[in-house]
């Protein structure tokens, strides 16, 4: 008996018994009851509820300063009312003077809300500021320019000195590790899989780094928004995407595709997760650099050529065991993974937010892990022991020293 | 406590009113004209210099005090004389009556402070007598907390208001003859006595010399800071309780007109004050129990709970500045300004 007529003939049972609800609306109503229950329940603590509850005699109220620009003559802040309620803006101090500032849209700031505060004021170069709100309660909150520094405005020149910046780090390195290309070309399948091991070294450390510093980054987003919540979220859901991805490009039975396909697969998706990867290395770098944090010298600049050349050998490593790819692959791929950091240098420079920061490096986390665990799939298919094989072994241990070492180079 | 938050909240959302009202007017051809948008505080300040501060000054801000008696402006030359009686052997006897209150003040455009206060005010009111009068200063405790008050002078000891506490609902008369003159101050003893004095529990207590000083007029300054976030330092610094109050509403003063401050120091937390007086000198009586110029200066420098009498006169019309030398504290609100008015023959 299929299910509709189950319900059809409780329909003409309930019709029976002088049931006067259509099913469907009582499916609707058993779906809503929750919800309208809720609803009377927040009206009624909305409004008059609040007896029950103690609310403290002095409001908490919090202001997270989101990011400060300087520009001549001008410092504005942006800042957000994190607290749990309104916040009225009622005085701007600036290194301990009280100051002019105009706030927009409003001095009285909503929960969540953001206000921004443009201060006249001619600082000087290099000096540090501190910029603080005292709210209409009298507590204040500040935060530091360290170095002052005019902030880049989006102009032809920044775009252009941050492009540059992400081609050094991104781009000539992946580039750099694809000339290892003739090199795996020529090696035994055994040494191969040692770099296919090495390689999944490689991308385990940037995994736990990337993690890392998306808790780093964590850290500094306000309480509301939950950065360790979203650090779950954007790594699990890179991962699962990245699973989805290969299921529909390579079938659910590898079997299905040619071996060199699945290889080609795998390194596009390796070249997708250190792209994902680079792309929160370069909002990393951006918006140090904004902030005068960074000596962006000749050392900054070799120490991630080096540390990313390795990258480069990691996407090729699972196509040097196949047929050889047409060349426009190796283009595409470096692209993929090296261009993002050009993009992650402009994101970071202009419009830098830890909220934002903290989601690109969990999904670059996820990403990686996703590509560690399709590396270790293949290599399982090639060799019965997988990594447990002493060669395999090794790879995996000399991958991550390798990360570890050429890490020390770009310690900022 | 629900109770006081629910005062709070509603003595915030007037003077939210008032601000936001105030704020935009001030700011109105300012934002205008380089924001087009949004509110604007302390227009002129910092940025522009005090320029505007002139052109401004007719534009009272005594609007923030409608409801509360606390006026920097009324309490810069009001002297509580007390309720006076002649006693049998013809002294004069002066009675006070002071109470204290927890109060939330306005410290500066728009900050609340939770103050605890004596008949209401930061600073309290200024309490002045002749030398050799008897005093009788009749003290309810209206607060939640134990307070006394301790009176600088000579006074035998169970007057002065370090062991007799006053507990919450209770009372104490302080009863002494007004001993030597000069300039005193009087705040509250209990421990943490910081806690106490930072919460706005001091004034002035004038003592006058039998011949009075030569004619003047006649402003009391007392200088305090509030540290609206209690970490421990100011985040305010003011002359009588309010703000850049005397920048926004400068003090007419006259030509040659012989003024005399009588200037007290009640900063908490930091060590010392000072007063600097523009485009003058003035003539510096320490405490002011000696009749004798002690210095020829334009800046004295006080310790917590020293004070001082000051005389000068301007001889050229125009806006001067007053202001705490410590650059800090008149950057955060120990500012204000003498307009001195061009002789009308």
């Amino acid at each position: 008996m299929s299910s509709e007529k189950v319900i059809e003939e409780r329909n003409i049972a309930d019709a029976k018994k002088g049931s006067i609800l259509n099913p469907r609306v009582t499916i609707l109503l058993t779906a809503i009851l929750p919800l309208l229950v809720l609803a009377a329940m927040v009206y009624w603590f909305a409004a008059k509820g609040s007896s029950l509850v103690e609310t403290p005699a002095v409001p908490v109220e919090k202001i997270d300063f989101e990011r400060i620009v300087l520009h001549p003559g001008k410092i504005i802040a942006y800042v957000r009312n994190t607290g749990p309620y309104e916040v009225t803006i009622a005085q701007v101090t600036v290194n301990e003077a009280l100051w002019e500032a105009a706030i927009s849209p409003s001095n009285v700031v909503p929960r969540l809300g953001q206000a921004v505060i443009t201060i006249p004021h001619h600082w000087v170069p290099a000096e540090p500021y501190e910029v603080a709100v005292i709210t209409s309660t009298g507590i204040k909150f500040s935060d530091a320019v360290e170095i002052a520094t005019e902030t880049p405005t989006p102009d032809w020149r920044y775009f252009g000195t941050f492009a540059l910046l992400g081609v050094y780090v991104g781009v000539i390195p992946i580039f750099l590790g694809f000339l290892w290309f003739p090199f795996l070309r020529k090696i035994s399948k055994k040494w191969l899989n040692f770099f296919l091991s090495l390689t999944a070294g490689l991308l385990i450390f940037l995994g736990v780094d990337t993690l890392d510093e998306a808790f780093e980054v964590a850290q500094r987003v306000p309480g509301v928004f939950q950065g360790v919540a979203l650090i779950g979220m954007g790594a699990l859901l890179s991962f699962l995407f990245l699973v989805a991805v290969r299921k529909k490009t390579m079938g659910s039975g590898a079997s299905q595709k040619s071996e060199s396909y699945v290889r080609l697969v795998l390194a596009y998706m390796i070249a997708t997760g250190i792209g994902i990867h680079n792309l929160g290395e370069g909002l990393a770098i951006g918006s140090a650099y904004v902030l005068g944090e960074v000596a962006l010298g000749a050392f900054l600049v070799i120490g991630f050529a080096i540390h990313n050349i390795t990258e480069g050998l990691g996407i090729v490593a699972p196509v040097a065991g196949g047929s050889k790819p047409r060349w426009v692959h190796f283009v595409f791929l470096g692209l993929i993974a090296g261009a993002p950091a050009i993009l992650g240098t402009w994101i970071g420079g202009f419009t830098y937010s830890d909220v934002l920061a903290t989601l690109f490096f969990a999904i670059g986390a996820g990403a990686i892990f996703q590509v560690v665990y399709e590396i270790v799939r293949l290599m399982g298919r090639e060799s019965e022991a997988g990594l447990g094989d002493i060669t395999n072994f090794a790879g995996l241990v000399i991958g991550l020293l390798i990360m570890y070492v050429t890490g020390l180079f770009v310690a900022v | 406590m629900s109770k006081s938050g629910m005062s709070r909240r509603n003595l915030l959302k007037v003077s939210l009113g008032v601000l936001g009202g105030t704020a935009v007017l001030a700011g109105k051809g300012f934002a205008q004209e380089k924001y087009n948008e949004g509110v604007v505080l302390n227009a002129g300040i910092g940025h522009d210099g005090h320029q505007m501060t002139a052109k401004r000054h007719n534009q009272k801000t005594a609007d923030y005090f409608k409801d509360c008696d606390m006026n920097p402006m009324k309490f810069l030359d009001t002297f509580d004389y007390g309720k006076v009686t002649r006693l049998p052997g013809g002294e004069v006897q002066r009675e006070y009556k002071i109470v204290a209150r927890e109060r939330e003040i306005e410290v500066a455009p728009g900050v609340i402070y939770p103050a605890w206060t004596y008949n209401g005010c930061v600073p309290g009111p200024t309490i002045r007598c002749t030398e050799g009068d008897r005093l009788k200063i009749h003290f309810t405790n209206a607060s939640s907390m134990p307070h006394t008050i301790h009176f600088h002078g000579v006074h035998p000891a169970g007057m002065d208001g370090v062991f007799e506490i006053v507990p919450t609902g209770g009372s104490f008369t302080y009863e002494f003859t007004a001993d030597p003159f000069g300039v005193f101050l009087y705040h509250c003893h209990v421990m943490p006595v910081k806690k106490h004095i930072e919460k706005g529990l001091y004034g002035a207590f004038i003592v006058d010399p039998k011949t009075p000083r030569p004619s003047a007029r006649e402003f009391i300054m007392v200088m305090n800071g509030f540290d609206t976030d209690f970490d421990g330092e100011n985040e305010f610094y003011t002359v009588n309780g309010y703000s850049n109050y005397y920048s926004e509403n400068p003090i007419d003063i006259k030509l040659n007109e012989p003024v005399r401050i009588y200037l007290v120091n009640m900063t908490e937390f930091d060590l010392i004050n000072s007063f600097h007086l523009h485009g003058n000198m003035f003539r510096l009586y320490r405490t002011g129990t000696k009749l004798d110029e002690y210095e020829h200066t334009d800046t004295v420098m006080l310790c917590q709970g020293e004070r001082c009498v000051i005389e000068f006169s301007y001889k050229y019309p125009g806006m001067y500045m007053f202001h705490a030398h410590q650059s800090e504290f008149a950057e955060l609100g120990w500012m204000g300004f003498f307009n001195v008015l061009p002789d009308v023959v």
